[in-house]
């Protein structure tokens, strides 16, 4: 068996469980979209006049700016159940069991974090369908689609990661519980519910900082508009480095942890 | 002796100022069934989580299969099957795919996956309940599932961490029968237990373990020898009978020796049943009424008494095989049966 093979077979393996384990428990797996879908509709009918401000983006309606920052909300929310998930295995002994299998250790933090990747395709495509259903246009046609699927999954793959790395030092999900809520003010110091140009210091230069703020432009440039390069290739990068650094740190974190066991 | 399937040398294990294992030697043969007993908080599990490569030794090394624990951690874990304490399940899944997710990862090509899964769950018993959820299992089919995923790569050395904490004597009896089935097969089971009997029945050798030390070795029947004489409980009518008293009015038939719970006195006789009159003679002229008598053969529990100075913690044996009037507790919860005097 080749090392890609050594590795992929078990992270797949993983990943397959933990999907079978999300879709049979659809109360942990329906807030991910239910609470931006209810916090898009509150935005949409109280803030829809949004849109008449001086230098707000040229858009067909509110609900076609917002799609991406609940595309964005949803996916961070995803990492969070990734994370409680990873923490829940630690308290139960699952993850005993995995450390104690002929699996590589990465296999171990990348079987939950492919899931997430699978989880967070279907959660962009939820709010795709709901946009259309409620007469968004993708300005972007398929392709415009295709590409904010993918941005959407590769920054779901980064948050999972993230999820996965903060269980690995909390090592209880109440922990990860209460630190994800840290992660949201992040979310709200980037562009994913504003535009970026209208914010004002000091928010507008964290969200210049902010890789959210990219993740989320990156998914609403091929809704509201003809696809560009430059936002859309942002997005995949932003997401590329999150996936980076955060899959990365998760790795580190499993080899601490089982170097310090 | 052949190569040993376990090996420890002054193995040891700190956590912060903690000796929870303070240098354990011990040699465990291929194909031997070794019982390690001691009471909660010996060590026991301590000492399995760092053969099983979950915990690194803070001291001495250990080897299975001629591998180092922890210099050769991957080596180790493709030649062990483990089922811990607590069977850690995913419990959303089906008795059949925790099987087959196990002998994925554990590599078994995929054309032998569903043959070889199908053929464990049916050798523990649980084909009628493959396809139902883990969740849906009582403790015992946990137990059995968790035996069962332990055995999909046919591994050399099995350890099993308390198996039957908890289980009802069904479950207790059908697992005793497939570690029985292991020994038979060669495997090399290295068995936890606070159970004296469980010990005593299953293990070709017990190592006794107390404070994170190995204070005895050897053969249930080698360790009761050590011991040698049979005892006599004695248990004396009234609130709290004066023990000091009654052990000096038996003390010329015998040597006194450390109480089980229950018991107000003790005695070592080398006459055997023929001591008790003569006992009952003694403490009735000391103006002691006696509520019960029994002559105990040495048990593991006295060899644990004599090694350590204390009995067992609860003294707890597992209930007899097919005896109807053993409690059986809730197969699903966690707590061990109650304790009954040994």
């Amino acid at each position: 068996m080749s090392a890609l093979a050594r590795v992929a077979v078990p992270s797949l393996a993983l990943a397959r469980r933990t999907l079978r384990g999300a879709l049979r428990r659809p109360q942990f797996l329906a807030p991910l979209v239910i609470m931006p879908t209810l916090f898009l509709a509150i935005n949409t009918g109280g803030l829809h006049r949004t849109t008449d401000l001086p230098g707000f983006p040229k858009v067909d309606g509110f609900l076609d700016f917002q799609l991406a920052g609940a595309m964005t909300q949803s996916l961070l929310l995803g990492g969070v159940m990734q994370g409680i998930g990873a923490a829940l295995e630690i308290e139960g002994g699952f993850f005993d069991r995995l450390v104690a299998s002929p699996i590589p250790r990465v296999s171990i933090v990348l079987g939950r974090i492919l899931a997430g990747t699978v989880i967070a395709a279907a959660q962009v495509l939820w709010f795709l369908v709901l946009g259309i259903v409620f007469g968004v246009t993708i300005h972007g046609g398929v392709p415009g689609a295709l590409l904010v699927l993918s941005i959407g999954a590769v920054a779901g793959t980064g948050f999972a990661a993230l999820g996965v790395l903060i269980a690995l030092r909390a090592r209880n999900a109440s922990t990860v519980q209460g630190i994800f809520p840290l992660v949201f003010v992040v979310l709200f110091v980037s562009s994913a519910f504003f535009p970026r140009a209208l914010l004002q210091s000091p928010a507008s230069w964290f969200a210049e900082w902010n890789p959210l703020s990219y993740v989320a432009d990156g998914m609403r440039d091929p809704i509201v508009g003809q696809v560009s390069a430059t936002p859309v290739l942002e997005g995949l990068g932003a997401a590329a480095l999150l996936v980076a650094a955060f899959v990365g740190l998760a790795v580190l974190a499993l080899r601490g942890r089982l170097r310090t066991a | 002796m052949s190569k040993p399937a376990i090996e420890t040398v002054d193995l040891q294990r700190a956590f912060g100022g903690i000796k929870a294992v303070q240098g354990i030697d011990l040699a465990v043969a291929p194909g031997e069934v070794y019982g390690f007993l001691g009471p909660n908080g010996a060590g026991k599990t301590t000492t399995v989580r760092m053969l099983v490569t979950l915990l690194r030794p803070t001291g001495g090394h250990a080897t299975i299969a001629g591998f180092d624990v922890a210099r050769q951690p991957a080596e180790v874990r493709r030649r062990i099957g483990v089922a811990l304490q607590e069977a850690a399940l995913d419990l959303l899944m089906t008795g059949r795919e925790l099987m087959e997710l196990q002998a994925t990862l554990h590599g078994i090509p995929r054309r032998t996956v569903a043959p070889r899964a199908a053929e464990l769950i049916a050798r523990v018993g649980l084909s009628n309940a493959a396809e139902r959820r883990v969740g849906t299992y009582s403790g015992g089919m946990r137990r059995r599932l968790d035996l069962a995923m332990a055995l999909i790569h046919e591994p050399e050395v099995l350890f099993l961490d308390e198996p039957t904490t908890g289980l009802d004597p069904t479950s207790r009896t059908t697992l005793w029968e497939e570690v029985r089935r292991l020994r038979d097969e060669g495997t090399t089971v290295f068995l936890t237990t606070q159970y004296l009997e469980e010990a005593d029945v299953l293990a070709d050798r017990v190592g006794i373990i107390d404070a994170g030390r190995l204070v005895a070795e050897g053969t249930p029947a080698a360790l009761k020898a050590e011991v040698g004489l049979p005892h006599l409980d004695i248990t004396l009518l009234g609130d709290a009978p004066d023990a000091d008293a009654a052990g000096r009015a038996v003390e010329p038939f015998g040597k006194l020796c450390l109480a089980g719970p229950g018991v107000t006195v003790s005695l070592r006789v080398a006459d055997g049943a023929a001591a008790i009159a003569p006992v009952v003679r003694a403490l009735d002229e000391a103006g002691f009424a006696v509520e019960g008598i029994e002559l105990v053969r040495p048990t593991l529990d006295d060899v644990f008494a004599e090694k350590t100075g204390h009995r067992l913690e609860g003294a707890e044996t597992a209930a007899p095989e097919g005896d109807p009037d053993a409690e059986a507790p809730d197969p699903d919860a966690g707590a061990p049966p109650p304790p009954v005097p040994a």
